[in-house]
């Protein structure tokens, strides 16, 4: 009861974080000050307020995009072994590897709550809160990616006659095809329980070399395309991110030499839905 | 699954629940929690186990915060398209009925961002004020001066919109 109360030990005291040998002293301080005692009251209630406001989100299921460890530290993981980008992928890699497979798992027990959730706002995103030195030219990448893949969405998918180089009947040669041209092995991920059945796919100029691009439909003849780069060695992975590209929905992501992008006209939520399947079949794959 | 992954992932709907109150409604919020998730993902072999996990985490997403607020980034999209996220109930009565918690996020928005900050941690984390510090990378007396001029701000907001009650009593 000797030393003078102070400020803060008023905010402990209404925070419970007054130290007990404090308790007597501040307690006969605020006897004597009503109006610091009514103070101290407003303080209380300001945190159960703030408390009983915000507390529901902590119950809210999660976007299953948020479980998610990076793409970049789960290239070992993928159908492909080349992990270039940042530095230290290779390792992290190793070392997330348990908890890319409990994430995975968490993204499916929680997936079925959050379904359709999206991650990014429409457009490029041009947030990125983590800038690495060229993120900027990650960003750029990402986007030309995406818009690359819109534009190869819109030039095929109106076709009736061609829509592809390759039909899924031979989906062995498509397979063999486009992983010798684009220097990797391919694998087009199944989407048929989201209703879509692989139509083909054909290869494309990309930004210096061949792409190829996939093309599926559901029973009403409506497309998706899943457009596969291996051009990205110069960018560190990235993400799910969304784009907006005119009437078309894109999503992408880069991870390690690969860069993906699923384009449709479908709504947001419906093709995020698809983007997570298809993700998750590419990184799945042993 | 190693402890550290555990870890970060049980964080996340806390990282959520900061950034919300942080940001208020919109997409930035969640974006923040994704930029900081995946930033915690990238840099976890970096932290040192045994150390405390949230505090690590909420200082990757008070820097990147910062980083934002520098940048001043409009926000450019609402998330009328997607109502069902991010949304929180209607309050209903309870201990703090009366103070009006459906505008608590527009009177978190008057207060300025590092008392908001403070302030949230103290609340809605219960981080002791070494831990708010040690998070914020700040001296424990600036954690202390915001903590007191941000609930007095907002005591005074509260109040201000507490005075034109609906009711009259009628003796």
């Amino acid at each position: 009861m000797n030393s003078p109360v102070t400020e803060a030990e008023l905010h402990a005291w209404a925070d419970g974080q007054l130290a007990p040998a404090r308790r007597a002293a501040v307690d006969a301080y605020l006897a004597l000050h009503p109006a610091d005692a009514a103070r101290l009251q407003a303080y209380r209630d300001q945190n159960v307020a703030l408390r009983s406001r915000y507390n529901p989100l902590l119950d809210q299921p999660l976007p299953a995009t948020l479980a998610r460890p990076p793409l970049a530290a789960r290239a070992a993981h993928a159908w492909h072994d080349s992990l270039r980008g940042w530095p230290g992928a290779a390792a992290a890699a190793n070392a997330l590897r348990p908890a890319a497979r409990a994430a995975a798992l968490l993204v499916l027990v929680l997936g079925s709550g959050g379904a359709g959730w999206l991650l990014r706002g429409s457009g490029v995103d041009t947030s990125a809160g983590d800038a690495p030195s060229g993120a900027p030219a990650v960003l750029a990448a990402g986007a030309g990616l995406a818009q690359r893949a819109a534009v190869a969405h819109a030039v095929y998918t109106p076709e009736q006659k061609h829509p592809v180089e390759v039909a899924a009947d031979q989906q062995a040669h498509l397979v063999a095809w486009l992983s010798k041209r684009l220097g990797a092995p391919l694998r087009p991920p199944q989407l048929a329980a989201q209703g879509y059945q692989l139509e083909g796919g054909r290869l494309l100029p990309g930004q210096s070399g061949p792409v190829a691009q996939f093309m599926y439909r559901d029973h009403a003849g409506t497309r998706l395309t899943l457009y596969v780069s291996t051009e990205q060695t110069h960018n560190s992975g990235t993400g799910f991110r969304y784009a907006r590209e005119g009437q078309l929905s894109v999503f992408y992501w880069i991870d390690g030499k690969f860069g993906y992008a699923l384009s449709g006209a479908q709504s947001r939520e419906a093709l995020g839905t698809i983007a997570d399947a298809v993700y998750a079949q590419l990184e799945g794959t042993p | 699954m190693s402890d550290a992954s555990t870890s970060l992932i049980a964080a996340i709907p806390r990282l959520r629940r900061y950034a919300r109150a942080l940001l208020g409604p919109g997409a930035g919020a969640d974006d923040l929690v994704q930029d900081t998730v995946e930033r915690g993902w990238r840099k976890l072999a970096s932290w040192r186990a045994g150390s405390d996990m949230r505090a690590w985490l909420f200082g990757i997403m008070h820097n990147l915060h910062v980083d934002r607020l520098r940048q001043a980034t409009p926000p450019t999209e609402s998330l009328d398209a997607l109502p069902e996220h991010g949304t929180l109930p209607d309050p209903g009565p309870g201990p703090a009925a009366g103070l009006a918690l459906r505008d608590l996020d527009s009177l978190l928005a008057r207060l300025p961002p590092e008392q908001r900050s403070v302030l949230l941690l103290v609340a809605l984390e219960e981080m002791s004020y070494d831990q708010v510090a040690a998070t914020l990378g700040i001296p424990l007396g600036t954690v202390m001066s915001r903590l007191s001029r941000g609930r007095e701000r907002l005591r005074l907001l509260m109040a201000g919109q507490a005075v034109p009650a609906p009711l009259k009593v009628i003796k």
